[in-house]
């Protein structure tokens, strides 16, 4: 996974509370047997609605999402997070989430911090009011930043320290290499190996 | 000073620690044995290659084509759009990375927890992985064998490890001589309808005694098989001189001083006297009977010689509600006795019991005798392997001359991702593991059953023991 530190992007004002995993990604889109191009699925009956946000210039290239309280609730699917990042989110601010949906945001390189509802509004109203203007998301300073304005944010210190590190689970345990690799030195001779193949 | 007493499970675990988690983080296990099927595996692959990650251990890794595979026309391609993007996914992701894999139509094709055993890549003293619950199946060798999901698959893929956090553990203790008829399928369904489905959640499960000592590999893989039903993470039988006598001479068991190695520590595998479980279950072999399920899950099972049970006559609220959904799924009266329940067909297979010796033991229960009228038998082998072997045993003549239909490998109507599925509201006594409403098809109502029961069921149209052929 990339590292995360200082990143601009357009943010998008999702203005609705209690998004739940269904509604950014419905079930029909879980058949799949890849793990990326999620894109299409993501707010899929939304999205049908050409006022839709994400329909608008220039939010069809956001990478930070606004939204409203309660984000990412209902079913625990990954997918909802793999559909925000294959669409380009790379951050996610509500004042509230659910905590399986910020679990797996964290494994997949997805930032969710929290902020107060004042926040939020104040950021739904300066984006309404230049819809263009770039959002800097400081994940090290835990701080949005959009002009002269400064708002902080949440998030668990282990998951900043992931994110920042850029580690999935893989990678953290990738870290304890030297210890897989001493094991694998005294595994014992007589434990089976799928290869070279025998009885074929 | 003189070390702990440990359990067999205990003993594993110790065995397989790479490193002891700290502050709370679960331990990381080293995977001896990492086995792949079409159904879980392809998200992993991808993550693999999304985060540009080879797989570390190749040489304990393979592949084989079960749960979406047909089993008959096995030469044409597969009908189902979803089924065969997933098989061709295994394919091309096993081609890529460099997975050994065996497809269909391949000797060693079949049921992902039969092929393990018959390469003798399944063995004591090991740690098994595989995307599948029945992956509980191995721990019949002596193994810690245990089903992990989609994003663990990718996790041992990517590192041949996982971080796993320690279980408790469960002596069940079998006692005494099963009767004729009897088998270990009758064991585990009267262990689960004992516990319930949830009560060995948490825990590894050691089989005992002296009934599990008697029993065949074959039937300790039953048992082991079923453990994910009682809620368990793993099921396990400490390795003895019958489990070396199968393994000895499999294309991968070892060999010369490697075999010789293996057994010195095969032969410490075993709970030390002294070791304590935190709980303990008994069951008494000499007086059971072949076991059956009457509900909509594998702990609503009762000894075939009982009726359907009053759900009136559960104390417990939740029971009491489930036992009435269940009855009124399965279309079943209180008081029938179980043996008056007529079956449209008659499945035997799955990675419960569709191993060679199951398909001899109901061989030998229909040659020369006649199918029931209107009831349909459908035998699907583990394994190509098996299929080969009852071939050269005859016994797919027998299947045949009964009227059974003799089919290739592969999961089948156990899940019904095939077109093998049962239509809404048929019946059957299947071998299989789960009896889950819609579990065999939409509507399908499901007995699980052992395979000479199957078999007698077969002849008779209701459910059977053996002993009532003989009247
Ligand atoms: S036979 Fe049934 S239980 Fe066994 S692996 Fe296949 S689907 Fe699962």
């Amino acid at each position: 996974m990339e590292r995360i530190s200082v990143f601009s992007g357009v943010a998008a004002p999702l203005k609705r509370s209690n998004v739940d995993t269904d509604q950014i990604i419905p079930a029909v889109y879980l058949k799949r047997i890849t793990k990326t191009g999620f894109e299409d699925g993501l707010f899929a009956n939304w999205r049908q609605d050409p006022d839709f946000v994400l329909n608008q210039e220039p939010f069809t290239k956001a990478q930070i999402l606004i939204a409203g309280s309660d984000f990412g609730t209902g079913s625990s699917r990954e997918h909802a997070v793999w559909a925000l990042r294959d669409f380009g989110f790379k951050a996610v601010f509500s004042s509230k989430f659910a905590d399986i949906f910020r679990g797996n945001s964290g494994k997949q390189g997805l930032v969710t911090g929290v902020i107060s509802d004042a926040d939020t509004e104040m950021l739904w109203r300066a984006i309404d009011a230049n819809p263009g203007l770039e959002l800097t998301v400081d994940l090290p300073a835990q701080e949005l930043r959009l002009g002269d304005t400064v708002v902080s944010f949440e998030i668990d210190e282990y998951t900043k320290w992931r994110l920042m590190e850029g580690l999935d689970d893989i990678g953290i345990t990738l870290q304890s290499e030297e210890a897989i690799a001493a094991y694998e030195a005294r595994r014992e001779s007589w434990k089976p190996k799928t290869l070279p193949a025998k009885g074929v | 000073m003189t070390e702990k007493p440990l359990t067999l499970a205990e003993k594993l675990w110790k065995d397989h620690l790479v490193q002891k988690g700290e502050n709370g983080a679960p331990d990381l296990l080293y995977i001896d044995l990492h086995l792949i099927h079409e159904v879980t595996s392809p998200q992993a692959f991808d993550g693999l290659r999304m985060a540009g990650r080879d797989i570390r251990r190749k040489d304990l890794t393979i592949a084989t084509e079960d749960h979406n595979t047909p089993t008959q026309d096995i030469h044409l391609p597969i009908a189902e759009p979803t089924s065969r993007a997933q098989v061709q996914a295994l394919r091309d992701n096993t081609k890529e990375f460099g997975v050994r894999i065996h497809s269909l139509g391949d000797e060693n094709q079949g049921i992902v927890h039969v092929v393990g055993p018959q390469l003798g890549l399944t063995m004591p003293g090991l740690t098994v992985v595989c995307g599948d619950s029945h992956t509980s199946t191995h721990g019949a060798f002596g193994s810690l064998a245990m089903g992990i999901g989609t994003s663990e698959v990718e996790h041992v893929l990517a590192t041949q490890t996982l971080p796993l956090k320690p279980f408790k553990t469960m002596a069940i203790n079998v006692e005494g001589t099963l009767r004729p008829g009897v088998t270990a399928k009758d064991i585990i369904l009267a262990v689960i309808a004992k516990i319930s489905t949830g009560g060995g959640q948490g825990y590894v499960l050691e089989y005992r005694g002296s009934a599990i000592r008697s029993l065949s590999m074959e039937g300790r893989m039953t048992i082991c098989n079923m453990s994910i039903e009682a809620g368990a993470r793993a099921g396990m039988v400490a390795p003895d001189e019958t489990t070396f006598e199968y393994l000895k001479g499999r294309p991968h068991a070892p060999t010369g001083a490697d075999w010789d190695a293996a057994m010195e520590y095969w032969k410490t595998l075993k709970t030390d006297e002294g070791a304590t479980f935190d709980a303990e279950v008994f069951i008494d072999a000499d007086n059971l009977d072949p076991f059956v399920t009457w509900g909509t899950n594998p702990g609503q099972g009762v000894s075939l010689l009982d009726s359907v049970p009053d759900p009136a006559s559960y104390s417990d609220a939740t029971e009491r509600a489930a036992a009435e959904r269940a009855l009124e799924y399965m279309d079943l009266t209180p008081g029938t006795k179980m043996k008056d329940i007529r079956v449209d067909t008659v499945f035997l297979g799955s990675c419960t019991n569709a191993r060679i010796e199951d398909l001899r033991a109901a061989a030998a229960i229909i040659e020369g005798k006649k199918k029931a009228d209107g009831v349909r038998m459908m035998v699907v082998p583990g394994s190509q392997k098996v299929r080969l072997q009852a071939e050269a045993e005859g016994l797919d003549k027998i299947f045949k001359d009964f009227g059974a239909d003799w089919r290739f490998a592969g999961c089948s109507m156990c899940l019904g991702m095939n077109p093998d599925q049962l239509a809404p509201g048929e019946r059957a006594a299947s071998t299989s593991n789960r009896n889950f409403e819609g579990r065999q098809g939409k509507g399908a109502r499901t007995h699980l059953v052992s395979p000479v029961v199957a078999a007698a069921t077969a002849i008779r149209g209701t459910l059977s023991s053996p002993s009532d052929l003989e009247a």
